[in-house]
C-alpha cells in the first residue's frame, strides 16, 4: 500500500496557479526525486505535504488516512519530517539544542520542568554516530561547517521514526565533498526503510540515490518514472520543456 | 595541504574562541578591575556601609535589567520601562492609600488597603502594560522599538494624567519596609534583587521557555518551523518586563516612601546600557543573567567611585556613555566573527 497518496492537488495564490491536479504515489522505503525549473512548482509541493498551507483542490492520503494540515507541527505529528533549504538551524545554540528543538527531553524536580542536557546531548550523540557524522552535540551550530549543519538537521528526523523525510535541495549550498556525505546519509535513510522525497536541481544527486524521479513544469506533473528508465540528458530536456513528457 | 588547512582552522577557532570568551567575560573583568581601583584611590570604597549602598542603588534598576535581558534575547527592546515605574508606582501609591482621593493628602500617613495589595496593583499595570506591547509586537507587527517608544510617551501621559502631576507620598512603615528595611543588614531591595536575579537565570538556562526565547532571538523563522510558537514567547517576554517593572516601581516608592509620575525618567537608557554592557547583544540570542547582574554593577561601581573621588556628575555621564559605545562597538565586532 502507498504511505502517501497525493491526488488531484493543486494551489493558486489569487489569479496564479501554482499547482495543477497532481497525483503522486510513493511506496515505503522508496526515494523519490523531484525536478524541475525555478517555479515549476516544487516548494509549493513541498509545502503543501509539509503543512506550511493546505491545497486548494485536491486529496492527500497518509498511510492510509486523508489528512489535511494547517501548521507544519501537525504534519510532524503525523509523521512527515521536513528538512529545509536553510537547515531551519539557530547557530546560537548547541547541535544538541538544535536537533532537539521543540521537542526538548524534560526532567521534573518536584513540580518544575527542567531541560534535560545530559540525556539530549547523550541521545545525539548517538544519532551523530548512527548518521557518521563527527559533530560534535555541545557544539554551537554557529561553528559547524555545511555538511555538520546538514547532519544536524537530519538528526532531527531520527528523534521519531518518520513515514516520510522531505529534502528541499539539501545539497544547493554546500561543497562537493559535503554533497557526498548528504548523498550517504540519504542512502543510509533507505536502508532504514524511511521514504525520502528529494527536491534537487541536481540531476546527479537524484540518479546516485533515488529509486523513481518525477518532473514538474508550469505546476503540472510531466513525467513520473524509474531511475533505470530515465536518463539524466531525458530528465534535462524534461525540466526544460526540450521534451514534452515521458 | 590538509595540514596546513587544519592549522590555519584551529587559529580561527581559536580567535573565536577569544572573542567569544571576551564578550561573555569583559564585564566581569572590567567590574573587577574598576574595584581594584577604586579600593585603592578610596579608603572607603570597600567599607560596608559604602558596599551595601551601591548594592541598594543598583537592585532597583537591577530587577528591570532582569526583565530587559530577555526581551533584548528576543532580539526586542522596551523603551518604556521607565515610565511604566511612574504609572506602577502611582498604581501601588493609590491603593495603599485607598483611592485617587489620597493625592490630596500628601505628607498624611494615612492606611488604607493591604500593602500586598498595593504590590498586586503595581505588578498587574505593568503585565497589562507590557500585554498591550505584547500584543502590538507580535499580532500589528509594529516593530519594538516604535511600539514602545509609543509606550514611553504614553504611559508618562497616563502617569501625568492619573496623578494630576503632584506626588503621593508617606506609606506605612510595613511599605516603606521594601524599600528601606533590612534583614540582617543587607537591605530588602538587594534581597529581592538576588532572589529574582536567581530565579530569572534558572528560567532562561534550565527551561524549555528559556531556551525558547534564545531560539527565538536567535532565529525566530527556524524556532516557527520546529514547532515553537515564538509569538507567544516575544508576548511573554514583554509581560516579563512590565512585571519586573512594575515590582522595581513598588519598591521604588517605598524607598522614596512617595511615587510620582515624574519617577524613573531616563531609566530606560541606563538599563538598556547596563544589559548590553553585560553582554547580552543586540541583534538577540546571545547573553544572559550573569552578565547583565555585572553590567548593572559596573554602572553602579563606577558612578559610585566616581562620586567618592569628587568627579563631576556631567563627566560621569561622559564616561557611561563611552562605554556603552565601546561596549556595542565590542558586540557589532563579535557577531561579525561569529558570523
Amino acid at each position: 500500500m502507498a504511505i502517501l497518496e497525493l491526488s488531484g492537488v493543486s494551489k493558486h495564490f489569487g489569479a496564479i496557479e501554482a499547482l495543477n491536479g497532481i497525483d503522486l504515489s510513493l511506496e515505503r522505503g522508496e526515494a523519490l526525486g523531484l525536478m524541475g525549473d525555478n517555479g515549476a512548482g516544487k516548494s509549493t509541493l513541498v509545502k503543501i505535504i509539509a503543512g506550511t498551507f493546505p491545497p486548494s483542490m485536491g486529496r492527500i492520503v497518509l498511510d492510509g488516512e486523508e489528512v489535511r494540515f494547517a501548521r507544519p507541527v501537525e504534519a510532524r505529528q503525523k509523521g512527515i519530517e521536513i528538512i529545509y533549504q536553510d537547515l531551519a538551524l539557530c547557530d546560537n545554540l548547541s547541535a544538541a539544542l538544535n536537533v532537539f528543538l521543540g521537542r526538548e527531553l524534560i526532567r521534573k524536580i518536584g513540580p518544575c520542568r527542567f531541560l534535560d542536557r545530559t540525556a539530549m546531548n547523550a541521545r545525539a550523540a548517538e544519532i551523530f554516530a548512527e548518521l557518521k557524522s563527527e559533530t560534535r552535540p555541545r557544539d554551537l551550530v554557529k561553528h559547524m561547517s555545511g555538511g555538520q549543519r546538514q547532519a544536524v538537521a537530519i538528526a532531527r528526523t531520527r528523534l521519531v521514526d518518520p513515514k516520510i523525510v522531505l529534502m528541499d535541495e539539501p545539497t544547493a549550498a554546500i561543497s562537493v565533498r559535503q554533497v557526498a556525505e548528504v548523498l550517504d546519509l540519504i542512502r543510509h535513510l533507505k536502508t532504514t526503510g524511511h521514504t525520502v522525497i528529494l527536491i534537487s536541481h541536481r540531476t546527479p544527486d537524484v540518479f546516485s540515490v533515488c529509486d523513481r524521479v518525477a518532473v514538474l513544469r508550469r505546476g503540472r506533473k510531466v513525467a513520473d518514472k524509474p531511475i533505470a528508465d530515465s536518463s539524466p540528458e531525458e530528465v534535462t530536456g524534461l525540466i526544460t520543456g526540450a521534451i514534452e513528457g515521458a | 595541504m590538509t595540514k596546513i588547512a587544519s592549522r590555519q582552522g584551529h587559529a580561527a577557532d581559536q580567535r573565536r574562541d577569544t572573542v567569544d570568551f571576551l564578550a561573555q567575560y569583559a564585564a566581569p573583568m572590567f567590574l573587577l578591575l574598576l574595584i581594584l581601583v577604586f579600593s585603592l584611590l578610596h579608603q572607603n570604597f570597600l567599607h560596608p556601609l559604602n558596599v551595601m549602598n551601591v548594592l541598594r542603588q543598583v537592585s532597583i534598576s537591577g530587577l528591570i535589567a532582569i526583565g530587559m535581558t530577555f526581551v533584548i534575547l528576543t532580539r526586542g527592546i522596551d523603551l518604556s520601562v521607565g515610565s511604566q515605574v511612574a504609572l506602577c508606582g502611582l498604581a501601588a501609591a493609590y491603593v495603599a492609600k485607598g483611592g485617587l482621593e489620597s493625592r490630596f493628602a500628601v505628607g498624611v500617613e494615612q492606611a488604607g488597603n493591604p500593602v500586598i495589595l498595593a504590590v498586586l496593583a503595581a505588578l498587574a499595570v505593568g503585565m497589562a502594560a507590557g500585554a498591550v506591547q505584547g500584543i502590538a509586537i507580535t499580532r500589528l507587527k509594529v516593530p519594538p522599538f516604535v511600539v514602545t517608544l509609543g509606550g514611553l510617551t504614553a504611559f508618562r501621559g497616563m502617569a501625568l494624567l492619573l496623578s494630576g502631576g503632584g506626588p503621593v507620598s508617606g506609606f506605612t512603615p510595613d511599605y516603606t519596609w521594601w524599600g528601606q528595611g533590612r534583614i540582617m543588614m543587607v537591605p530588602v531591595p538587594v534581597i529581592i534583587f538576588v532572589v529574582v536575579a536567581i530565579i530569572a537565570h534558572i528560567v532562561l538556562r534550565y527551561t524549555r521557555f528559556g531556551l525558547h526565547v534564545y531560539a527565538v532571538g536567535g532565529n525566530e523563522a527556524a524556532a516557527d518551523l520546529n514547532g515553537i510558537n515564538a509569538r507567544r514567547v516575544t508576548f511573554l517576554v514583554y509581560v516579563i518586563v512590565g512585571f519586573l517593572s512594575g515590582f522595581a516601581a513598588f519598591v521604588l516608592s517605598a524607598r522614596l516612601n512617595s511615587a510620582e509620575a515624574v519617577a524613573g525618567l531616563g531609566l530606560e537608557l541606563d538599563i538598556i546600557a547596563a544589559v548590553v554592557i553585560g553582554g547580552t547583544s543586540l541583534f538577540g540570542g546571545v547573553g544572559g543573567i550573569g552578565g547583565t547582574v555585572a553590567g548593572v554593577l559596573l554602572i553602579g561601581v563606577l558612578r559610585n567611585g566616581l562620586v567618592l573621588l569628587n568627579v563631576s556628575s556631567f563627566v560621569q555621564q561622559i564616561i557611561i556613555g563611552v562605554i556603552l559605545v565601546m561596549a556595542v562597538a565590542f558586540d557589532q565586532y563579535a557577531a561579525r566573527r561569529r558570523g
